[in-house]
């Protein structure tokens, strides 16, 4: 069972998750869309924090809120006026748009709801994964334990900066 | 009431659509880019939302989203810098007007 204050923080989380993940693709004003962006990462990194992954939350909070989303507003200001709307959508694309979402929506959420029992599952009980485990298992070479993907990340995001400098230098 | 994984999936998945939706709709490239990040957030809250309901004492959903949280770092500082870069040349980032790749 879950106390009363968790359901309530669930169903706002969900709800903000929702009708801000839909303000931030149907808005025209694209500054905006950035900054519903910024709600619906908030809400999820309460969703990793509710789910007792509080080192993942914070995370999400450094690196997406703090990271991604600034660099968008900087971009949008850089290459847009902050008073301008996107043009209207067609109604042609506006459907296909509606159409594929739609399906998505109708055969995964079937899927789900009829044909996972899994998905029903309660919640099992574990402790909170401290930091000297979540270090051990980043740093460990052991079984389930993840020093190559870290060193592969880190070469990604070596690559990545370079590549960012040599794309984005005046010419 | 007892909030099982399908509260939590069930959100993720209304927010990938809201992705798909924004992903074909868009025309502007940093539009489009603000639908993919919510595509992939989606995906990362699935798979935390599994790592947590059936495997409480493994952390292979939690690395993977923190892998793909960092990928998604990478891949949104270079495309921006592909957007930026496009538009010095030609004053415009709707994908419509990009239809030649020459400088």
């Amino acid at each position: 069972m879950e106390s009363t204050g968790s359901l309530i923080l669930y169903f706002i989380v969900a709800l903000s998750m929702v009708v801000f993940s839909v303000m931030a693709v149907t808005t025209r004003k694209i500054l905006r869309a950035a900054t519903y962006l910024l709600f619906t990462l908030f809400a999820a990194a309460v969703v990793y924090f509710m789910l007792d992954y509080e080192f993942l939350g914070a995370v999400q909070i450094a690196v997406y809120a703090g990271g991604i989303v600034v660099l968008f507003v900087f971009a949008i200001l850089l290459t847009s006026r902050p008073g301008d709307n996107t043009e209207r959508l067609t109604s042609r694309s506006r459907v296909l748009g509606g159409i594929a979402a739609a399906l998505t929506l109708v055969v995964a959420g079937y899927a789900l709801v009829s044909r996972c029992a899994i998905a029903f599952a309660a919640r099992p009980a574990m402790e909170n994964p401290d930091m000297e485990t979540i270090g051990q298992t980043l740093m460990g070479t052991g079984h389930g334990q993840y020093l190559l993907p870290f060193e592969a990340v880190s070469v990604l995001l070596l690559a990545c900066i370079i590549g960012g400098v040599v794309i984005a230098r005046k010419r | 009431m007892e909030l099982t994984a399908i509260y939590y999936l069930l959100p993720a998945l209304f927010m990938f659509c809201c992705g798909v939706y924004g992903f074909i709709t868009r025309k502007n490239m940093i539009a489009m880019l603000i639908s993919l990040e919510l595509m992939l957030n989606a995906v990362d809250i699935n798979f935390v939302v599994f790592n947590r309901f059936l495997y409480p004492g493994a952390f292979e959903g939690m690395f993977f989203t923190l892998f793909a949280i960092a990928i998604a770092a990478a891949e949104t500082a270079l495309a921006i810098a592909i957007i930026i870069n496009i538009f010095r040349a030609v004053r415009n980032i709707d994908v419509r007007s990009l239809n030649e790749m020459k400088f």
